[in-house]
C-alpha cells in the first residue's frame, strides 16, 4: 500500500478536529496569527498565537563573534528515538569525552542549541520533536543521525516512519550510517562547529520564513493534532 | 573616603570576583572530569557560556516573577558580596562593610535562593517545583549547623563585624578559628558542603532525575544571568569562610590560594561521595553538625 492510498484510506486516517481557516470570520481572513485549531476553546487562550519571525543578526563582527561562542558552546538536546542513541552515551564517557569540546548533554529542549535526533522517527515521535523543537531558543541546530532519519533507512516502507526529517525540521548536519561510530558523530559535530563559524547555520531563520510549508508538511502526517501551532 | 570612590572600588571588586569565582567553576569541572578519567572542558569554558547564553537571539517568559527569578538570583548573590570586607586592612577592597555585616550576610545568603523559588515557581515546570521543594528543604537544614557556627564565632570574638572578626584571627595562622575555635569550623566546613551542592548534597541539582534542578524553564539571557551569580555567589561564599575561619587575606594572591582550597574541600568531599537523599541530608545535617555547633556554642558561651 502507497502512502497515498494510505492518506485516502478513511479506515486508517482520525478524524481531525482542526476548523478550517475559510470557516473562521471575515475579520480573520486577513490575520496571520496562529489559530491553534486543534486545541480547545479554552485552551487556546493558553498559547500564543503568533508566528516566528526570522531573527535579526546583529552587527557582523559582533555575530562573528557569537557564533564562535556558540560553536564552542553546544548543548546537545539528545532525542533518543531510536537505536543511533545508543552511541551518545559513549560520546560523553572517558573514551570519547565531548566535553573537552565544550559540548554537554541538556536535558531541557529551552537550554539546548543543538537537536540531536538519533535515528527512525515514527509518527508518534515527530510530533514530539516539532513540540522540543520549537521550544528550543534560537539560534538552534538540528544533527540527525544515522539513515533512518535521512531517508527512512531500513524502515523505508514503514507506514509510521517519517521518511526525511529534514521536510518537518530543518536540519543542518546529517550523519549516515546504521549506525553511525561516535567518531563519525563526533566528525558531524565539527562539521557543524564549522558551519555555525561561518554563519552558515540558520535553520531558526530558514524554520520561520518556510513556517507554513513546514506546518502543512507536519499535519499531513501528524493527524491527532492536538497541540499549538507554533510551542512557544 | 568619599562614597563615589567606595561605590567605584566596590563594583571593581565585583568583576575581580565574578572572574574568579567563574575561572574556580572551570577548574571544578575540568577536576571532576580528570577524577571520571576524562580530559573535561577547558578552564574558560564557563565564560564562553556566559557569551553564548547572553548572544541567543529568543527567549521567552512566563511572567514578572520569571523574570524577576535571576534577578534576585543575582541580588542575593552581588548583596552577599558587597557586604563582605574581601582584603584586610585593604581601602580598596573592602567593600561596604560595616558593624553587623555577618547577619546581614546571612540573611542575603537565603534571599537569593527564595527569589529563584518564587520565579522558577512561575515557570510552571513541574520539575521546577520539586527541585525547589528539595532546595529549601535542604537549605533550612543546612543553614541551622552554619548558624550555630557564626553564632559561636559572634560569642568568640564578641562581635558581629566581619573586618573585626579578621582583625582578631592576624598574627600567625595559630590564631585562626580554624586553630581556636575547630569544633565552630568543622560545623561550618560541612555546612559549606550543603551550600555548594556538590555530591553527597546535590539532590537538588540531580542531574539524572529531575533535569537541571530550578531553572529548567531559564534559558538564554536568563540563564546567562544565573551562570553570572554562580561566579560572584561562589566567590563571595568562598571570601566569606576565608574571613569568618581561615585568617581573611591581605593581598589578592593570599585570597585566590585560600579561596581554592576551601573549594577544594567540597570538590573532593563531592568527586568521592554518592549522593544523599533530601530527608538523609536534612537528618544529616540536622544531627551530627547540629550537635558540634551546640557543643562549640556552649563553650565560647560560659
Amino acid at each position: 500500500m502507497k502512502d497515498d492510498d494510505i492518506k485516502n484510506d478513511s479506515n486508517l486516517t482520525v478524524e481531525v478536529s482542526q476548523t478550517p481557516i475559510a470557516d473562521y470570520p471575515d475579520w480573520r481572513k486577513d490575520d496571520k496569527s496562529l489559530t491553534n485549531a486543534g486545541l480547545s476553546e479554552e485552551e487556546q487562550d493558553w498559547f500564543c498565537d503568533a508566528r516566528p519571525q526570522p531573527a535579526k543578526k546583529s552587527w557582523q563582527i559582533m555575530e562573528n563573534f557569537f557564533n564562535w561562542a556558540r560553536s564552542n558552546s553546544l548543548w546537545i538536546l539528545a532525542f533518543g528515538t531510536g537505536c543511533g542513541a545508543i552511541e551518545l552515551r559513549p560520546l560523553v564517557t572517558a573514551r570519547y569525552d565531548i566535553s573537552r569540546l565544550g559540548m554537554q548533554p541538556r536535558p531541557t529542549p529551552r537550554q539546548a542549541s543543538v537537536f540531536m535526533i538519533g535515528g527512525y522517527v515514527s509518527i508518534k515521535t515527530l510530533k514530539r520533536i516539532v513540540r522540543s523543537y520549537e521550544q528550543m531558543q534560537g539560534p538552534k541546530f538540528v544533527v540527525a543521525v544515522c539513515s533512518c532519519a535521512i531517508n527512512g533507512g531500513m524502515y523505508w516502507d514503514s507506514y509510521n516512519t517519517v521518511k526525511r526529517i529534514d521536510e518537518y525540521i530543518p536540519v543542518d548536519v546529517y550523519v549516515t550510517g546504521c549506525m553511525p561510530r561516535p567518531e563519525a558523530v563526533l566528525a558531524g559535530f565539527s562539521k557543524l562547529k564549522e558551519l555555525i563559524k561561518a554563519g552558515k547555520a540558520e535553520g531558526q531563520n530558514l524554520y520561520a520564513e518556510k513556517f507554513d510549508w513546514y506546518k502543512e508538511n507536519q499535519k499531513s502526517v501528524i493527524k491527532d493534532w492536538n497541540m499549538p501551532d507554533y510551542n512557544w | 573616603m568619599s562614597i563615589a570612590f567606595k561605590v567605584f572600588w566596590a563594583f571593581i571588586s565585583l568583576g575581580v570576583v565574578t572572574v574568579w569565582g567563574l575561572t574556580l567553576n572551570g577548574m571544578v569541572h575540568k577536576i571532576f572530569a580528570r577524577v571520571q578519567g576524562r580530559l573535561g572542558p577547558p578552564v574558560w569554558q564557563p565564560f564562553i557560556d556566559i557569551i553564548k547564553n547572553n548572544a541567543k537571539r529568543t527567549a521567552i517568559t512566563h511572567g514578572i516573577m520569571f523574570y524577576l527569578g535571576p534577578v534576585f538570583r543575582i541580588a542575593g548573590g552581588i548583596g552577599t558580596y558587597m557586604f563582605i570586607p574581601v582584603l584586610f586592612g585593604s581601602a580598596y577592597f573592602s567593600n561596604f562593610s560595616l558593624s553587623g555585616d555577618v547577619l546581614l550576610v546571612m540573611y542575603f545568603i537565603f534571599f537569593g535562593q527564595l527569589g529563584m523559588a518564587l520565579g522558577a515557581g512561575e515557570g510552571g515546570h513541574p520539575y521546577s517545583a520539586i527541585a525547589v521543594s528539595r532546595g529549601l528543604a535542604q537549605m533550612t537544614a543546612f543553614e541551622v549547623p552554619f548558624a550555630l557556627s557564626v553564632i559561636s564565632l559572634v560569642a568568640q570574638y564578641g562581635t558581629l563585624n566581619i573586618t573585626e572578626i579578621v582583625a582578631a584571627q592576624q598574627g600567625g595562622f595559630l590564631r585562626w578559628t580554624l586553630f581556636t575555635n575547630p569544633l565552630a569550623v568543622i560545623t561550618a566546613m560541612i555546612s559549606m558542603l550543603g551550600m555548594n551542592m556538590y555530591n553527597p548534597f546535590s539532590v537538588v541539582i540531580a542531574p539524572q532525575e529531575i533535569p537541571i534542578g530550578p531553572p529548567t524553564e531559564y534559558h538564554s539571557s536568563f540563564l546567562g544571568m544565573l551562570a553570572t551569580n554562580r561566579g560572584i555567589f561562589a566567590g563571595a561564599k568562598l571570601v566569606l569562610f576565608m574571613n569568618l575561619f581561615f585568617g581573611g587575606a591581605t593581598n589578592l594572591l593570599i585570597l585566590m590560594l585560600k579561596t581554592f582550597w576551601i573549594y577544594m574541600f567540597s570538590v573532593f568531599v563531592g568527586a568521592a561521595y554518592p549522593r544523599f537523599r533530601t530527608e538523609d541530608s536534612i537528618r544529616f545535617f540536622l544531627t551530627y553538625p547540629t550537635i558540634l555547633g551546640i557543643i562549640s556554642v556552649l563553650l565560647f558561651s560560659f
